[in-house]
């Protein structure tokens, strides 16, 4: 029974799981699949998630689709990080380049609620010159949005979500207060907090999007520590708990377990609906405009996948940039041993942080910025990165042993926009028959540099807060963005300000792939905020009747 | 050939706490069926298995570590006799992600697919074997299967079987990775490491440095071994 969920789907026959109550349904609106529904969003995430709750809130018919299960939180997620890898996305990639990616567990989610299901919940704002990379810091490409619109959508995400922050924040211009305390710092972030004051330079408690205070049915986090393999008590804000709830009261249908392979254009070469996959058979969802949320590698892949004799390059690439520019963050570490008991694995993984080099421009030689914090890997994890180091043995065990001694501090890093890094079709099939995606990936100079600056840099806090054995991961990256970039000129963008693609007015694209540039802060508050102005456009544009 | 080492969280189980308010229905479930895991493949023929079985025990020894009680009460640990029922079934573990197929999302485009893998992997490692000591992978002293692993580590290996598989990148990716991840997904890794384990509802209490909640691991630090023993047995 326990991956009934995969086999099964659940949103249906008028209600859809509630993920708050064990066993429980809620009601839930359904339309028929020859019903052109307003909106078609593929995939249920931090950009399709928040969008279906957003049109569906602003009266649109919405029916959202995820390739992922409907999973029930307090009964389904075991405290167990290998049982945990339902949430991952694991359906074959095949990954090249220079420094090619590993994808799944820390960038990759299949399930209403996508990744966000079990994201590290660090819900960071972006630096406002960072929407103007371009013109003001001199690298990537400016966004077509003003920070400051960006700023009232950050606060609304924030206050949706609940998050628990710091009273004053230490960087950039004024923000309001967070909604929830901060939580209490464990060991491992007071290693960080050492290491900054050392160094002179500021911290703060990590915003995070787990609750410090209990929120309707669900209560305050209990520091079990498993955020990154699902929280089995709804603490933590994921789409799945927050948008889909609030998606399904406002009329809004989800329909689980349905991949979705080709967005399907009428005569006239706008969207007419989406082929899907669920319960068997291939279907069609009749839809006035299509919107497709799949994150940076799926949704590039069914642009490619719905090519047509006009579009044989695939959907919305005029441009000819549908899957380059490929962005992820860099994810590298320092690790050292404490003479005191730390015991990472208690509470939320990165209770601290520093923007530092995210605010701060004297002093480097790379572009772009990196933010750190602090870490507590799981058994699990912690021994990947140790195998990834190549240790193996007496030695390995040894090193492993040390577990509860150990802190780190890990970065969020920018990297450049690139067009070489891309995702592309390969030949390979997967179990629906369809192409597989093959994810291109290297690293410029300018990334390389700003890595070394940051294990330099981390290095020195490590030591200076009371590390010994001191050690650097160089090869680790995480989140993923860019591969449909958002501009003001559709030959060199694939869609604009509005997440509207140029070549095709009903298809839309929500979700990370959209940033042009993807900044040092993990990017889930940003692609929240950007459906939430998405869903606002929309209704802008309908009651001029130019939707 | 390994002296007794003694355990650095003496006495701690995390399994005492299977009962306690730290488990919840779903995680004993799922925690159960991995200590149920018989040591005997589904997906590896003879050949295979064996080379699987000694792989996993040069990675990792102490899935083969026999237990045997000291003087003061507490378990000590020595290296068991290599062909002796292993105490964390890592080639099982790793046998059974073979037999389900089941894949990490993503693939250096340098590997054919996890089984291909795998297949590949273990007849090279073999026909390695054989050509460097006459002898399959399993049946190697420990020192010449560490020396053939290591050399497999620093991409010395190239003989036709491997199918122009690169050893390294197939050592780096496959065996460190499955191996190290099916052994340490086991309780007896959690406690040798001190993890708490499982911890849903009751999730933990005291977030500071050189403090530890009742129902987590005492750490045998040099003179307070006993305590630490009595604080374990208690860590529930």
């Amino acid at each position: 029974m326990r991956d009934d969920a995969m086999h099964t789907p659940r949103g249906k026959n008028g209600r859809a799981p509630d993920v708050f109550t064990v066993g429980g349904w809620v009601p839930m609106q359904e339309y028929r699949e020859d019903d052109p529904v307003d909106f078609a969003i593929v995939g249920t995430g931090a950009g399709g998630g928040t969008l279906a709750c957003r049109l569906a809130e602003q009266g649109f018919r919405v029916v959202a689709f995820d390739a992922g299960a409907w999973w029930r939180p307090l009964e389904e997620f075991a405290s167990d990080e290998t049982h945990q890898a339902k949430l991952y996305w694991t359906d074959e990639r095949i990954c090249d380049g220079e420094q090619p990616l590993q994808m799944g567990s820390n960038n990759s989610g299949k399930a209403v609620g996508g990744s966000t299901v079990h994201f590290a919940m660090v819900s960071l704002r972006f630096r406002p010159e960072w929407f103007k990379a371009r013109s003001l810091l001199g690298y990537g490409a400016d966004w077509p949005i003003d920070w400051r619109e960006m700023w009232r959508y950050y606060a609304y995400v924030e206050d949706a979500l609940k998050i628990s922050g710091p009273v004053n924040y230490p960087w950039g211009p004024h923000r309001p207060r967070y909604p929830y305390r901060a939580h209490e710092l464990n060991a491992a972030a007071l290693v960080l907090a050492r290491g900054c004051d050392a160094l002179g330079i500021p911290w703060c408690p990590t915003p995070l999007a787990t609750l410090s205070a209990p929120r309707g049915k669900a209560h305050p986090c209990v520091y079990r520590g498993f955020c990154v393999t699902g929280c089995a008590t709804n603490a933590k804000q994921s789409a799945l708990v927050t948008w889909i709830p609030r998606a399904l009261k406002a009329g809004a249908e989800i329909r689980d377990l349905s991949m979705v392979r080709r967005v399907v254009l009428d005569p006239n070469d706008r969207a007419h609906g989406v082929e899907y996959f669920r319960e068997g058979r291939w279907r069609f969802q009749r839809a006035r405009n299509v919107v497709i949320a799949g994150y940076a590698i799926e949704t590039p892949r069914l642009l490619l996948m719905s090519a047509t004799p006009r579009f044989p390059d695939g959907l919305a690439n005029r441009s000819g940039l549908v899957g380059k520019n490929l962005m992820v963050q860099s994810n590298q570490a320092v690790w050292g041993l404490m003479e005191e008991e730390i015991r990472w694995y208690k509470g939320p993984p990165s209770l601290a942080m520093t923007e530092h080099w995210n605010y701060t421009d004297k002093g480097k030689d790379f572009f772009g910025g990196y933010c750190y914090m602090s870490q507590g890997p799981l058994p699990n994890a912690w021994a990947a990165v140790q195998t990834g180091r190549g240790l193996w043995g007496e030695a390995l065990h040894s090193e492993m042993e040390k577990y509860n001694h150990q802190a780190g501090l890990k970065i969020v890093g920018e990297t450049l926009p690139q067009e070489m890094n891309r995702v592309t079709l390969a030949d390979e099939k997967d179990a629906y028959g369809l192409p597989i995606a093959r994810i291109t990936h290297s690293l410029c100079d300018s990334d390389k540099r700003l890595v070394q600056h940051a294990l330099d840099f981390m290095s020195t806090a490590l030591e200076a807060a009371g590390g010994k054995e001191i050690w650097r991961q160089e090869d680790d990256t995480c989140h993923l963005n860019g591969t449909a970039r958002m501009g003001d000129d559709p030959n060199t963008s694939v869609v604009n300000a509005d997440c509207r693609s140029w070549d095709i007015p009903n298809l839309w694209i929500c979700d990370g792939s959209v940033f042009p540039t993807v900044g040092g802060v993990n990017p889930s508050l940003t692609i929240q905020a950007i459906a939430c102005r998405t869903a606002d456009r929309i209704a802008t544009l309908r009651s001029r009747g130019e939707l | 050939m390994t002296a007794n080492r003694p355990p650095r969280y003496p006495g701690y189980d995390v399994l005492l706490k299977r009962e306690s308010p730290s488990w919840d229905e779903i995680t004993r479930e799922v925690v159960d069926e991995r200590l149920a895991q018989r040591n005997t493949p589904r997906f590896c023929d003879d050949a295979q298995w064996r080379a699987l079985d000694a792989l996993c025990t040069v990675i990792v020894p102490r899935s083969r570590q026999a237990k045997h009680p000291t003087p003061d009460g507490t378990t000590a640990t020595a290296r068991a006799d290599r062909w002796a029922e292993p105490s964390v079934p890592v080639a099982a573990l790793v046998d059974t992600k073979l037999f389900l197929d089941d894949r990490d999302g993503y693939r250096d485009a340098r590997l054919p697919p996890l089984r291909d893998a795998w297949r590949i992997g273990l007849a090279a490692l073999d026909a390695e074997s054989h050509r460097a000591y006459g002898a399959a992978f399993a049946d190697l002293d420990e020192t010449q299967q560490r020396e053939l692993v290591t050399r497999m580590q620093c991409g010395e290996l190239n003989d036709a079987a491997w199918q122009g598989m690169p050893c390294k990148i197939f050592f780096d990716m496959r065996v460190l990775h499955d191996i190290g991840s099916a052994y340490y997904a086991h309780p007896q890794a959690w406690n040798e490491i001190g993890f708490g384990g499982p911890a849903n509802p009751r999730g933990y209490v005291r977030m500071q440095a050189n403090r530890r909640d009742p129902w987590e691991s005492s750490e045998a630090k040099p003179g307070r071994e006993a305590r630490a023993l009595e604080e374990n047995r208690r860590a529930r």
